[in-house]
């Protein structure tokens, strides 16, 4: 029998069964639209981190006060009190290192942020110059913070698109003044709309330096230093050579934390590419459900078209090509299934970008790739015990019932 | 040319031994018009079955064209099948979601036969046994004489020496029933071997030689 034949043999009965096809296809379609979903979801999740991550900007060395030992805590934020403050003295000591292109120091806090009668909350950051271009960021008008010694300020500031849309509506806001707290700060520059970024949202500060957030807070110790190293090979001597550093200024005791990019992005690559890898196999398991269903489907059509078998038995059918016959027809309800569910899949995943536009849901490829393969494979291989059943129905037995 | 000899079949029924053929010896010769009579139960359909290849004797060997096919494997048997005998049953057995076309052209697609050379095939069947405007149509759109007829030319498709029919009228009526007698006449007429069982008296007279069969064993054998 011709490989063409047989196809032609498998599509008639498919087609002649409509619900029959109909329901086959909706199961496995089902299977594999879960498989694609809930995998676009880690994928998602897992991109979202990633790029997150990236927006910090690159060869990031990120120093927190306090030590954890166990890894995955937030030091300083959970213990509240930490054994030694960081201080401007340590970030400038970081000048020593070699590995190190530059730093900024960080205080955060939430400011109450006026401009005539308009106020709002904000997240208030005291930094330095150095901040824009350690975290990527970008002005949509005037400038960033000046350079200069860290030690003295200047009452100026850079806001976020939302606070100069809250605050001064279509007014100018650039070269005005606003009020934090009990101080004035002039407005000399915007920052472009960038939305989100681990846990800020860059539309939605005020960027102070780092003397006046101090004087702000009344606070000496920093909340973070972020250390952008010279090269990516060399994120591990500065580490190191930060840790040296503070130490020493610390008397000897390693009462600092200090996180790389990489690493944490690393674990949670691992973390979220196993959490898709599971959820993706919880949702293969409507795969086998969709297989049980085609071997049922099967076992009834075997049944139902035994004339037809002992027909095609004593027209001179060998039992392989009925095999064939029986697989083809099932390895075509599960491509269709398949393809079904691709379908349906990536319009769900269409459907939730349109909700959640900020993450990128996308179905990774070997998903698009093992969800059919794995449909076809348990349609065909739930079909060889009704594929065999047929092939050994006896003729005479087959055709002599009505 | 078929020659059975010391043909037994028994088959076990609710656990008592039940002889279908009892010591069958028979030789069809190519070109012979054989019809098979007698009451149900008599085995003849049995018999139709062993020399269709489609059942296998107890006992006995079975000779087709000089080759001694009672020892084959089942897809040894499917081959024969193909190549050397053409079915026609009484409830016509058509595939119902395929065409007149679809069903005459079945045997030539399960043995690989070029699609040009299979069209070319139906084509001349369809015209042969007056089915040409009914070729598009399926089975439930045809008349019981129409189906008996697309079975007829599908058995003949393969162009088969031996034409074996189980009560190829008893589903029909009268005039059709003669009319489908006079479709097998004329394979006969042709150079074919027709076997053929019925329990009509007046179908089963028209065969140039006629069995009877009593419990299994051949109780007459007239010719002419």
């Amino acid at each position: 029998m011709r490989f063409a034949d047989l196809l032609g043999f498998a599509w008639q009965v498919v087609l002649g069964y409509r619900s029959r096809t109909l329901l086959i296809l909706l199961a496995m379609g089902i299977g594999v639209a879960a498989v694609v979903t809930v995998t676009s979801l880690g994928e998602g999740a897992r991109l979202y981190v990633v790029r997150q991550f990236g927006s910090l900007g690159a060869n990031l060395v990120i120093v927190l006060p306090g030590r954890s030992e166990t890894s995955g805590s937030m030091p300083g934020v959970l213990i509240g009190k930490t054994p030694r403050d960081l201080t401007i003295d340590d970030a400038l000591a970081l000048k020593r290192s070699h590995a190190i292109r530059r730093f900024a120091p960080l205080i955060v806090g939430a400011g109450d942020v006026r401009s005539g009668a308009r106020r709002r909350e904000t997240p208030v950051l005291g930094s330095t110059a150095e901040l824009m271009d350690i975290r990527s960021m970008e002005l949509a008008s005037g400038r960033f913070l000046p350079a200069g010694d860290p030690r003295h300020s200047q009452p100026v500031c850079v806001i976020g698109t939302k606070v100069a849309n809250e605050l001064f509506g279509t007014r100018q806001a650039l070269g005005d003044w606003i009020r934090i707290g009990d101080r004035r700060f002039r407005i000399i520059g915007i920052l472009a709309a960038q939305g989100e970024s681990l846990g800020f949202n860059t539309d939605e500060i005020v960027v102070v330096p780092l003397a006046a957030a101090q004087a702000l807070f009344n606070t000496e110790s920093l909340f973070r230093i972020l250390v952008e190293a010279k090269s990516r090979d060399q994120i591990l001597d500065a580490k190191a050579d930060v840790e040296e550093i503070i130490r020493l200024r610390h008397e000897g005791e390693k009462d600092i934390t200090v996180i790389t990019q990489d690493a944490v992005l690393a674990t949670f690559d691992r973390i979220l590419r196993a959490l898709t890898l599971t959820v993706g196999g919880i949702a293969a398991i409507s795969l086998a459900v969709a297989g049980i269903l085609i071997m049922n489907v099967m076992l009834i059509a075997v049944t139902q078209r035994k004339r037809e078998i002992g027909l095609l038995k004593a027209l001179g059918a060998t039992g392989r090509q009925i095999q064939m016959a029986f697989f083809t027809e099932a390895a075509l309800l599960a491509l269709g299934g398949a393809a079904v569910g691709v379908a349906a899949g990536e319009f769900g995943n269409s459907i939730i970008s349109q909700v959640y536009p900020a993450i990128p849901f996308e179905a990774p490829w070997w998903a698009l790739v093992a969800a059919p393969v794995t449909a076809i494979l348990t349609g065909i291989s739930f079909t060889v015990a009704p594929a065999r059943r047929a092939a050994m129905l006896d003729p005479v037995q087959a055709l002599s019932r009505r | 040319m078929i020659r059975l000899t010391g043909i037994e079949r028994t088959f076990t029924v609710g656990g008592e031994q039940v002889h279908a053929l009892r010591a069958v010896t028979l030789e069809i010769a190519q070109g012979e018009s054989l019809s098979i009579m007698g009451p149900s139960g008599s085995g003849k359909s049995t018999l139709l079955n062993i020399i269709g290849l489609l059942d296998r004797p107890n006992a006995g060997t079975y000779e087709l064209d000089r080759r001694d096919v009672t020892g084959l494997t089942d897809d040894e048997l499917a081959r024969v099948r193909r190549e050397k005998i053409g079915f026609v049953f009484q409830f016509f057995h058509l595939v119902p979601r395929l065409t007149a076309a679809q069903n005459i052209e079945l045997p030539m697609v399960l043995s690989g036969i070029d699609p040009a050379e299979r069209a070319r095939r139906v084509e001349q069947l369809l015209a042969e046994y007056g089915l040409t405007e009914r070729s598009g149509h399926r089975p439930d759109q045809l008349s019981g004489g129409q189906c008996q007829r697309v079975a007829i030319a599908r058995a003949m498709s393969m162009r088969p020496g031996v034409i074996l029919a189980d009560e190829p009228t008893g589903n029909l009526d009268r005039h059709t029933g003669q009319e489908v007698m006079g479709v097998l006449e004329r394979l006969h007429q042709n150079g074919g071997t027709v076997v053929v069982v019925t329990h009509d008296p007046e179908i089963g007279a028209r065969s140039h030689r006629r069995l009877r069969m009593i419990d299994g064993a051949v109780a007459s054998d007239e010719k002419g």
